[in-house]
């Protein structure tokens, strides 16, 4: 990423931003920017408020204080003209897929599609293989209900529902926890794929070191209710206590210098 | 953004077609394009020549579009020579043409006659799969339950036990109370209308304590406690499925069955006696407060008469039922909640199946008792 970061498109912005959850403070004062075609990861330990930081900018927890802006608005959807809403410009995946359990999957892939489009019904159903593929479950999956599918589909599944009516942000919530190591890899080959050949910006949690250097282009790591963002290189050399335990374990050390 | 148009045309040169294309090829106006690429043919050209360098933005339902185009071309016997588009969306519109070949998804239709022969079909084999394991499970209930009698084992957990019979029946005490007295009530003025009419108001004392203490009493009880307890077992043993504490618990060894069935089957069948009491006497107040209202009836009257009306066995045959009904609800909610697989949604489906299937033999066992004590005489 050699592009100078000050001219390039700011579609999530965080300032200023406070959390406290059950009385403890989670976040205190958190600035953030993500810019348009980025992969952002953000790390920290647990409990460090990775996903509540995800489920504030999609609007799903309201802040104590601060703003989120994406696309520059206010993410709440827009009444009386939903299909210009942020929620049909971005998509989210969550740990365990989130998919809807009553429909099949490619019912759950063109929920978005059905609802802020009005297309017919068999360009929704090609769009849903095309989706399918993309994410690489084979075509038979699009019948199964969510319960028949495994965990690693269920991700992909619901990574298919993400992108169904391409999205500019694609939201990930640990994407490649819970996968055998080669279907994280896989997982981290098609979301470099996907990322560039339809330009998402990805915002990404997660605790793989092995995804975030296949994908990531900067890193984000909350550590002491804190933000500190740079490129992997620029984050391994901060002296915080915890990043070094983070980068420079022996985990850290197998993933980053292989 | 969100006014820009995508638009396609068509120019035809000699042999060649031109199917040139610009705009903002994106999901928004997917569906106008749809309809309006339907039913396009190359119209006897050999050649097209696909332009696309008009497109601003093109995402991957307008890559679709595009894609299907050529591929409908193509199928009509043209031959695409080219598909020109701006750089940056060439790998999209690559990985699209290469990967994506797969039939348009078929949804499975969920209505029309063929659907219902096969729900009908997998209900029927599935309720007999249901009463086999059911008929299963009631033989190692009945084998361990024999075991905990015969040679117990300390496999009893008296703390357990104990937190059930609170559980069931003491948090059940206010609102069963309410109910049981309301059911009173309503039994004694339906009654009190009728037999005024044959100046036999009195009798009214007889109508609500047969029909409480021989029927409603504990039918209403066992419902309250099939909809309370019932489900709750379900829902608790079934959450404790699918986080594998089931699968834990068994891998250090503990019998399941000890651990929570027999402590909350035995719960049920020392607090479901002990509530049908309780439902009595609430119920016989209700009837006793309306005819003292309604008729003028004083409570020691109502008592006097009511000595005279019944004898204890009025009582006994209702109270008998409890504990069946105690076993019939305690051994269907734990038995749906051990049949909960690992996930969310069948917690609640198993929940609800666990309510209807123990009112539904609560109602029919009591059918069946009715019919035995009139052979009996009773």
């Amino acid at each position: 990423m050699t592009m100078a970061t000050a001219d390039r498109e700011v579609v999530i912005k965080v300032r200023g931003l406070v959390n406290r959850l059950g009385g403890n403070l989670i976040h205190d004062d958190i600035d953030l920017d993500v810019y348009r075609g980025e992969v952002l990861g953000v790390v920290g330990g647990s409990g460090s408020g990775k996903s509540v930081l995800l489920r504030t900018i999609v609007g799903l927890n309201r802040p104590r204080a601060g703003t989120v802006e994406v696309f520059g608005e206010d993410p709440v959807p827009h009444r009386e003209r939903p299909e210009n809403s942020v929620q049909m410009r971005w998509g989210v995946l969550f740990q365990e897929g989130a998919l809807f359990s009553s429909q099949t999957v490619a019912e759950n892939i063109q929920v978005p599609l059905r609802e802020y489009t009005n297309m017919s019904q068999a360009l929704m159903n090609e769009i849903a293989a095309m989706k399918l593929s993309m994410v690489g479950l084979p075509a038979d999956a699009a019948r199964k209900f969510p319960s028949e599918l495994s965990g690693g589909m269920k991700k992909r599944a619901g990574l298919a529902r993400a992108l169904a009516a391409d999205p500019e942000i694609v939201f990930l919530d640990e994407p490649t926890a819970g996968l055998d190591p080669i279907s994280a890899s896989q997982f981290d080959a098609l979301l470099r794929d996907l990322q560039k050949s339809l330009n998402l910006t990805v915002f990404m949690v997660t605790h793989d070191l092995d995804t975030l250097r296949a994908t990531a282009d900067r890193i984000a790591v909350l550590v002491n209710r804190k933000i500190k963002i740079g490129t992997i290189d620029e984050i391994r050399r901060d002296p915080d206590p915890w990043i070094q335990e983070y980068f420079s374990g022996t985990r850290g050390r197998a993933a980053l210098d292989s | 953004m969100a006014d820009a148009r995508a638009w396609f045309r068509l120019e035809r040169k000699g042999r060649l077609l031109r199917f040139v294309a610009g705009g903002v090829w994106v999901v928004s106006e997917a569906a106008r394009l749809d309809r309006e690429l339907s039913g396009l043919a190359s119209g006897g050209s050999p050649e097209v020549e696909i332009d696309g360098s008009g497109i601003e933005r093109l995402d991957s339902a307008g890559a679709w579009l595009l894609v299907r185009t050529k591929r409908a071309l193509e199928q009509g016997g043209a031959r695409v020579t080219s598909l020109s588009l701006p750089d940056r969306y060439a790998p999209l519109i690559a990985s699209i043409e290469q990967e994506h070949v797969a039939q348009p998804v078929v949804i499975a239709k969920r209505h029309g006659f063929v659907p219902v022969l096969e729900r009908v079909g997998r209900g029927t084999v599935g309720a007999g799969r249901q009463g086999y394991r059911m008929l299963g499970y009631l033989g190692r209930f009945m084998i361990e339950w024999f075991e905990a009698l015969v040679q117990p084992r300390g496999n009893l957990r008296f703390a357990a036990l104990l937190h059930q019979v609170e559980e069931v029946g003491i948090n059940a005490l206010p609102i069963v109370g309410l109910l049981q007295f309301l059911i009173g009530i309503v039994i004694a003025y339906q009654a009190a209308n009728q037999l005024r009419r044959f100046n036999a108001e009195v009798l009214t004392i007889d109508g609500v304590a047969f029909g409480v203490l021989r029927e409603l009493g504990v039918l209403i009880t066992a419902i309250i406690v099939a909809g309370r307890s019932g489900s709750a077992f379900t829902a608790e043993i079934g959450t404790m499925r699918v986080n594998e504490e089931i699968d834990a618990l068994e891998t250090i060894g503990i019998n399941t069955f000890d651990v929570l069935v027999l402590p909350r089957v035995l719960g049920l069948l020392i607090a479901l006696p002990l509530l049908t009491f309780y439902s009595d006497v609430m119920a016989m107040i209700g009837g006793a407060v309306m005819c003292y209202f309604d008729l003028g009836i004083t409570v020691p009257a109502f008592m006097r008469h009511l000595q005279h009306a019944i004898s204890i066995n009025t009582f006994l045959v209702g109270l008998i039922k409890a504990p069946v009904f105690a076993v019939v609800i305690g051994l269907v909610g734990c038995f749906e909640g051990l049949q909960v697989e690992r996930n969310a949604a069948s917690v609640g489906k198993l929940t609800t199946r666990s309510v209807v299937e123990s009112v539904f033999l609560v109602i029919v066992l009591d059918a069946g008792f009715s019919i035995l004590f009139s052979i009996l005489n009773i």
